[in-house]
């Protein structure tokens, strides 16, 4: 589908749907409520099946956080960016392992790094960092004095 | 090779492979459980050379940052470099000259078949043969002097920058070339001859690791892995950069899904990407070899995402820029990393001797996973 059926087809599932605009993929915002369902309905329904989920990640804006996920068609070959703003004190967001297989690594590479709760995830724990590690690396506020990371 | 520290209540037996097991390829750390001999689970603990290059990115100009990701998948390095200066480029909105996209296209596929000859070796040498490591490397020893010969590295080249390549070829390359592609056409042979078609090779890979269709496409595998599967992945196909739409070639794909279909679609691949560099070697245009482009790069606000094919699978540049000389945010979506993650998949059930056999095919780059 072309980016503005895409768009159509979005709104009739979910009115209060969000889009962005630029870029070279069509950019839609959800709340972390509508969520999960939501991205049931991307891989099920017949004319989107988004089955194949190439990034995901976490972008720190000071103010908050925005959870990223690009998702394509193997089968239409359409691509969404789909992206979410969490609550820089408290961020949690439900974990999407359940629909794509690949995001229960990923998502524990964001929270490694990022410190975002996945909520129902079925094996959270840091990943890269050792478990005694404190503090959330990837975060803009995160300081290090032992180990530079700055250049 | 690998040592037992503890048992579970219930009989089961829990064993780390690596973070030093030279089947491991580098400092992966697999924590298996055994009930006997059966894999029953694999948990990777990664981050033993973790340099969070995705930070480090943060505080380097758009021209530095290209440097350091050479050492990501630093058997690709070529075509890591190639996917960062096109993600700038698109940001830039610069024409990259057609000299340039020759250059860079035939740098992918020689670092392409560079890749896959050490891997070949590799595999060869995780199941117990020696030899073949050794045929990989007479082969691959040819490429790197090429490489060296024209940007000055034999590994992290850092030869591809926002605009075009860092120096135009010297005046022996296409000679050399030319002159690899008949010693490689001359010596492929017997690859067959010395591993394809040993029984006992054939015996340990073929319904080894097997992943489904459905099951590739899940867990993000790309690359060579998915295609074994009958994944049509190929994003040199699906969407060309630079001049992959000029050139022929076939997208392999199978679809057995096991090591052997894996294992064959790379030996299939190095001939495709010697057909690529046999088409565009006596092609390469007159003119320049970098486009004009300011000292200081800005790319405007906004996201830019490349997809690129490595010689593993999709490598992917995200950059979220705010405007200024350095990027915002970066994240590299690095294949191995979504093809480690379905290894657990892959070999649950299995013997312990055959957790080698599937994961060798994954052909895993350490540094690619952990960044």
């Amino acid at each position: 589908m072309l980016k503005e059926e895409l768009k159509i087809k979005f709104t009739q599932l979910l009115s209060t749907i969000e889009f962005e605009e630029g870029g070279e993929w069509l950019n839609v915002y959800l709340t972390p409520a509508e969520f999960k369902s939501f991205m049931v309905q991307l891989r099920d329904d017949p004319s989107l099946e988004f089955d194949y989920l190439f990034c995901l990640t976490a972008v720190d804006w000071k103010t908050h956080f925005t959870m990223v996920y690009h998702l394509t068609s193997t089968i239409h070959r359409h691509h969404v960016v789909v992206k979410v703003k969490l609550d820089r004190n408290n961020p949690e967001i439900e974990t999407v392992s359940g629909i794509w297989r690949t995001a229960e690594m990923l998502e524990r590479e964001v929270y490694d790094l990022f410190g975002i709760q996945f909520l129902n995830h079925p094996d959270l724990r840091r990943l890269i960092m050792p478990d005694d590690w404190n503090g959330w690396p990837l975060r803009k506020d995160y300081e290090d004095p032992v180990n530079m990371i700055r250049l | 090779m690998v040592e037992e520290i503890g048992t579970t209540t219930e009989g089961d037996l829990v064993i780390n492979v690596g973070p030093q097991h030279p089947a491991t390829h580098g400092v992966l750390h697999l924590v298996l459980t055994l009930n006997g001999e059966t894999i029953k689970k694999v948990e990777p603990h990664l981050g033993y050379i973790h340099r969070s290059i995705e930070k480090m990115c943060e505080s380097l100009s758009y021209r530095q940052f290209i440097y350091v990701t050479s050492r990501m998948d630093y058997l690709s390095s070529h075509i890591n470099n190639h996917a960062c200066a096109l993600c700038v480029e698109k940001g830039l909105q610069v024409e990259v000259p057609q000299r340039a996209q020759y250059i860079r296209v035939i740098m992918d596929e020689l670092t392409r078949i560079a890749s896959h000859e050490l891997w070949w070796g590799a595999m060869a040498m995780d199941l117990g043969a020696f030899t073949p490591f050794f045929h990989a490397f007479r082969e691959r020893e040819t490429i790197t002097d090429i490489m060296e010969k024209t940007c000055g590295a034999r590994l992290t080249m850092n030869y591809m920058v926002p605009g075009g390549v860092m120096v135009d070829l010297h005046p022996d390359f296409q000679k050399e070339v030319k002159s690899f592609i008949q010693l490689y056409k001359s010596k492929f042979e017997e690859y067959n001859e010395l591993v394809t078609g040993n029984i006992i090779f054939q015996n340990r890979m073929k319904t080894i690791g097997f992943i489904s269709y459905q099951d590739a496409i899940s867990y993000g595998c790309s690359g060579p892995v998915a295609r074994a599967s009958g994944v049509h992945c190929d994003i040199r196909k699906l969407y060309p950069y630079d001049i992959y739409d000029k050139v022929e070639f076939d997208e392999i794909t199978e679809t057995a899904g096991d090591s052997y279909a894996r294992y064959i679609v790379r030996l299939k691949e190095m001939q495709q990407s010697i057909r690529i560099v046999e088409q565009l070697i006596d092609q390469i245009p007159e003119g320049d070899f970098q486009a004009k482009t300011k000292a200081v790069l800005k790319l405007p606000k906004g996201e830019f995402y490349q997809r690129v094919e490595t010689a593993r699978g999709e490598l992917g540049v995200y950059i979220v820029s705010e405007g200024a000389t350095t990027p915002y945010r970066i994240k590299f979506r690095s294949p191995g990393f979504s093809n480690l993650s379905a290894l657990e998949h892959m070999v649950k059930g299995l013997k312990i001797g055959d957790l080698v056999a599937a994961m060798g095919t994954l052909d895993l780059v350490i540094p690619d996973i952990d960044r």
